[in-house]
């Protein structure tokens, strides 16, 4: 074990975890796969998306990743950082709308 | 901005880059070696298949100074072909039928004083002609205007470098206005068929990357290219290349003062595909030097590495000894065999 959670260097050996579990691993690595190539959504399309999920589960590797991917796939940096935007007015906005369950339970204890 | 030579920069030294690209800037950088990639593909001497290009570099002026160029060219660049090697070719290109298409690279074509005439020349041996016209010289002064006229008068391809469909892309690597040239120069050469299926006058774009990254899938970027230059300037193209940087000259100085150079060079060597490998442009291409000296391609020519052949000059050309002769490979070859491989025409797989 390393001196840090994270490691830039691991992003590379992502496929070797189908050295523990060969069937499951070669399963989602295909998937994944299939996921990412053009279809109803062009692959650079879903290349956004996964740049904007990647910042919603604060991934590191997935935020790598896909900072390169989309922007070999050719999206300029404001529409990548308006992507990021969008990640975070959901997170925002998941946390605020919960304002709404604080308000029911306040109006139904208060006087 | 000055070329690299004018700057004196080691760079501009081929010795100096070879050394860097072999070996890293402090001399630790170790890579596989490509030697080494190639014996597992079982390519290795690496050795030309069937000959049919004749690429010359007709000089290293141009009208630019793009931040990428491996050719460290520019308006302070004084290299230029001379009529006499240029005769040399057109002797070349007449005893040797099989090089059916002549490539015509800088630099900025045509810059080079004796361009048309030698065109012409080869227009009369009715050979496939490619001028790498990097539009904004068509722009660049009016004696230029009728450059578009003088292609289709010989039925040359234009293939021409948009990094981007896009201006801050485009201007980013090849300089300011050079995309609202280059959309107006696209649109010259439209007005008068190029670029439409119908006309048979070919007009290909060239696309690189404006940064430390590898290029994404040509035929998806071709989509995108064709829908968003037709919809916002009516632009109209056949197909477009796309090609790698190599990690060479003013391209390589961006990687090492940006701190990717090794970075870069890891990727181009997991990216290594055999496939790629086995269709590399130097098995079917020689490339001539401005001062008529033969080069593997275009990249060993900037490197300075020479045909290893007893007659390396357009005045002792050989057909028969090049064909069996040995293509001088090196670190700088990752740049064409990663991913789908790169070359002048684009992809190769």
């Amino acid at each position: 074990m390393s001196e840090h959670y994270y490691n830039s260097k691991d992003l590379g050996k992502f496929g070797n975890v189908a050295d523990f579990q060969k069937e499951m691993g070669e399963k989602f690595f295909s998937y994944y796969g299939e996921v990412f190539k053009d279809s109803e959504l062009t692959a650079r399309e879903k290349s956004l998306i996964a740049l904007a999920v990647a910042h919603a589960v604060q991934c590191p590797y997935c935020i790598d990743a896909y900072s390169t991917d989309a922007f070999e796939k050719g999206w300029s940096q404001s529409q990548m950082m308006e992507a990021v935007h969008v990640a975070c007015a959901i997170r925002g906005g998941a946390s605020l709308v919960h304002g709404v369950q604080m308000m029911n339970k306040v109006n139904e204890i208060a006087m | 901005m000055k070329s690299l030579k004018a700057q004196h920069n080691i760079l501009a030294d081929a010795p100096s880059q070879i050394e860097i690209i072999e070996h890293g800037q402090k001399g630790d950088f170790i890579l596989v070696p490509f030697q080494e990639k190639l014996e597992q593909s079982n390519l290795y001497p690496l050795k030309p298949a069937h000959v049919e290009t004749f690429q010359v570099n007709i000089g290293k002026m141009c009208n630019q100074t793009c931040r990428h160029c491996h050719v460290d060219a520019g308006p302070d660049r004084k290299e230029i072909m001379t009529k006499e090697t240029m005769q040399q070719c057109i002797d070349i290109l007449q005893e040797n039928e099989q090089l059916t298409t002549v490539d015509l690279t800088g630099g900025a074509p045509e810059m080079n004083p004796n361009f048309r005439w030698f065109v012409e020349e080869i227009s009369r041996l009715q050979r496939h002609i490619i001028v790498r016209c990097n539009l904004t010289i068509i722009l660049a002064n009016k004696k230029y205007h009728d450059l578009p006229q003088f292609y289709k008068m010989h039925k040359a391809e234009v293939v021409s470098s948009l990094p981007f469909y896009s201006q801050d892309r485009t201007d980013r690597q090849r300089g300011n206005g050079v995309f609202e040239d280059s959309i107006k120069a696209l649109q010259m050469l439209n007005e008068i068929g190029y670029g439409k299926e119908e006309t048979g006058l070919r007009l290909n774009l060239v696309y690189n990357p404006a940064g430390a990254f590898l290029p994404p899938l040509q035929q998806s970027l071709e989509n995108e290219y064709k829908r968003e230059l037709k919809e916002r300037f009516g632009i109209e193209f056949n197909k477009l290349y796309v090609i790698t940087n190599m990690p060479i000259s003013r391209y390589l100085d961006y990687l090492l003062t940006s701190g990717n150079y090794e970075r870069y060079m890891e990727k181009l060597v997991d990216a290594y595909n055999p496939v790629a490998a086995a269709n590399v442009m130097c098995r079917t291409t020689i490339s001539v030097g401005w001062d008529g000296y033969l080069y593997d391609c275009d990249f060993n020519q900037m490197l300075e590495l020479k045909v290893n052949c007893k007659s390396n000059h357009v005045s002792g050309f050989n057909a028969h000894t090049l064909k069996s002769r040995e293509i001088i490979i090196g670190q700088h070859c990752y740049g064409c065999t990663a991913g789908f491989g790169s070359s002048c025409g684009g992809t190769v797989i």
